[in-house]
């Protein structure tokens, strides 16, 4: 090894011949540590081709499936490209499901809500990262609480609760029926008790318990009052995390079919009327098929009505990627 | 003294005043019906034409539900136990994944997308038709002919020659079936991690650089230890999350059975063994864990 060593660098003070340069720039290249780096980056590669497999396989199956004719499935032959190409899913996947005012519906809907709980998310969580009372403490683990209780847990009382609302109680001869409108979401959505809210709570009061007091002494001091203090200047700086709980309510809010479906289940919007899809598509049927060419049929109609269901999600999340990807880093959530 | 207190008051009326949303949602729409489902869960419920009533029965939903309904414990065993060996395989994906996503590589970029897309694509209703569906039949036909190389069967055979111990491979094998759904279930956790990464300050490392530390050392002694707060809120994360999958068999059971023959109450008593049992896993993990969590500062 030391003779090894000796040797070039003896070497290196003669001058060099060619075919000694070239041995001497193969040695450099294939040295223990860039051999490491070599393996460290393939493993890499390998990894990530595995992952990115695993993650892409099923939606690019149903993306090439979408647009085989229903002989395709069946024909053990065909793999990914369709021998008889059509458009034919999509086209009765929209016709059975309404889709354009199935999607406004939704759009509207999800717009909505998410905003309503971006504003009352960021307001409580403002309220627990600067105030100080007795009770704080409880008041917040009951944030955390509604997080790991099971939804399905509540789903029955609450149910019968919008089935025969009665304000809460207080005006028990009054029994309205609130199943099929949009108020027990608007309730829910107002009040943080929505899809996943606890965790949009906690992520706005860890944003601004990270956030200068600096700015709203000044203003306390220049006479602002609280909530002139909050909604002009503790507002503006929240953006970059109002932005992110606003996005992942959106997509979650989208995605949401547990809540949806009890209360406003014969409302049209997306995920019903995919969920509705098959049984529109064979009301409709003049020729009754037999019941498997139509379970198959219908297997396709599903899959091209929820690519169109998830599709408007592709597109933001494509669009708006960096901002979901940084949304932790943004947050301040950790550190 | 007077303007002190007089201040306290009022930070305390702004504190509860911000809050009151919160605090208003929480009482109507979350622990009335909470109480309510307890209660619900000794009674049965009538259902009648101008509301409901309740005859209170004691243990008998939960009696019915523990022995005389054949799916519930064997399901609440399985899905428990999926849980538990989901956590740990989810959190050392995660964990992993964020420390190769950190790396500087090109495609970085697209990588992370292709990582985090899962998150976007959970949606309800569309994994709700892809449980029982014909179609994903024939797409697993199809799986197995792309993937020869990643044949479940092909591992087998291979792990067998390996001469492995029985117990060994039968963990192997479950791991490498689950796959998938770790992967798909990991993104959120990713974010953290790759968030607690950049958050470590460069100048330990360059300290540890100093030293003459090597990168597994680095990793041991920097990395490790200042991720293991975000390892607790992970793993919080991952049992809440697995509470609203729609592809949990024993939430489908839950709701299936509300609607379904056995009826309101028996549904709620499952779900309140459900809550209680899912609550204890949190609490223990939360105490086991938190003893070996460093925190800095």
């Amino acid at each position: 090894m030391s003779d090894n060593l000796n040797t070039r660098s003896i070497g290196a003070r003669f001058q060099q011949t060619p075919a000694k340069a070239a041995l001497e720039r193969l040695q450099k290249l294939f040295t223990p540590r860039n051999l490491g780096g070599l393996l460290v980056s393939l493993g890499r590669l390998g990894v990530l081709i595995g992952v990115s497999y695993a993650i892409l396989f099923p939606l690019l199956a149903k993306i090439a499936t979408s647009f085989m004719a229903e002989i395709d499935i069946f024909d053990k032959t065909v793999h990914w490209i369709p021998k008889h190409f059509t458009l034919d899913n999509y086209r009765n996947a929209i016709k059975y499901m309404k889709y354009p005012s199935a999607f406004v519906n939704s759009l509207a809907l999800t717009l909505g809500l998410s905003l309503l709980q971006l504003a009352s998310c960021t307001v409580v969580g403002y309220g627990f990262a600067r105030f100080d009372w007795r009770g704080r403490e409880v008041l917040f683990a009951a944030v955390l609480f509604t997080l790991v209780v099971p939804p399905q847990m509540i789903m029955i009382p609450l149910y019968l609760n919008y089935r025969y609302f009665d304000f809460f109680g207080l005006a028990k001869e009054m029994q309205l029926n609130l199943l099929g409108t949009y108020w027990p979401l608007v309730l829910m959505a107002s009040t943080a008790t929505g899809v996943k809210n606890g965790l949009f709570v906690y992520i706005m009061r860890q944003y601004f318990r990270g956030m200068s007091r600096d700015l709203e002494e000044a203003a306390y001091i220049d006479g602002a009052g609280v909530f002139r203090t909050f909604f002009s200047v503790m507002l503006p700086s929240a953006v970059p995390a109002m932005v992110v709980v606003f996005l992942f309510a959106f997509v979650w809010q989208w995605n949401d079919y547990f809540f949806v479906n009890i209360f406003a289940g014969n409302r049209h919007l997306l995920p019903n009327a995919l969920a509705q899809l098959t049984g529109e598509y064979s009301r409709d049927l003049t020729v009754a098929g037999t019941e498997h060419v139509m379970r198959a049929y219908g297997s396709l109609l599903n899959n091209a009505g929820s690519l169109l269901l998830i599709a408007p999600l592709v597109t933001l999340y494509i669009v708006l990627q960096r901002y979901f990807i940084e949304s932790v880093e943004r947050t301040g959530l950790v550190g | 003294m007077a303007v002190r207190l007089k201040k306290g008051h009022r930070e305390a009326l702004s504190g509860i005043v911000f809050t009151l949303p919160f605090t208003i949602g929480f009482i109507l729409l979350f622990l009335r019906p909470f109480v309510q489902a307890i209660v619900f869960s000794f009674s049965r419920l009538n259902i009648g034409a101008g509301g409901y009533t309740l005859e209170f029965v004691g243990l008998g939903n939960y009696k019915n539900a523990l022995f005389v309904q054949p799916e519930f414990v064997r399901t609440w065993v399985e899905t428990t136990g999926m849980m538990i060996v989901n956590v740990p395989l989810i959190l050392a994906f995660s964990f992993f994944s964020a420390i190769l996503l950190n790396q500087p590589f090109k495609g970085r970029t697209v990588a992370r997308v292709i990582y985090f897309l899962p998150v976007i694509l959970a949606s309800g209703i569309v994994l709700q038709l892809e449980q029982d569906n014909y179609f994903i039949e024939s797409l697993q036909d199809l799986e197995e002919t792309v993937s020869g190389f990643m044949s479940l069967e092909t591992l087998g055979v291979f792990l067998m020659k390996l001469k492995l111990p029985a117990r060994m491979l039968e963990f192997i094998m479950a791991a490498v079936q689950q796959a998938p759904v770790i992967i798909r279930n990991s993104g959120v956790q990713i974010l953290v991690f790759l968030a607690g990464l950049q958050s470590i300050p460069p100048s330990l490392y360059e300290a540890a650089q100093v030293e003459g530390g090597t990168s597994w050392e680095n990793f041991w002694n920097i990395t490790f230890p200042m991720l293991s707060p975000l390892i607790l809120t992970n793993i919080v994360y991952t049992i809440v999350d697995s509470l609203a999958n729609p592809q949990n068999e024993l939430v489908k059971l839950i709701r299936s059975s509300a609607f379904g023959p056995p009826g309101y109450g028996v549904s709620t008593a499952m779900a309140v063994l459900y809550f209680l049992g899912t609550f204890a896993v949190l609490l223990i993990t939360i105490g086991i864990v938190s003893r070996w969590v460093f925190y800095h500062e």
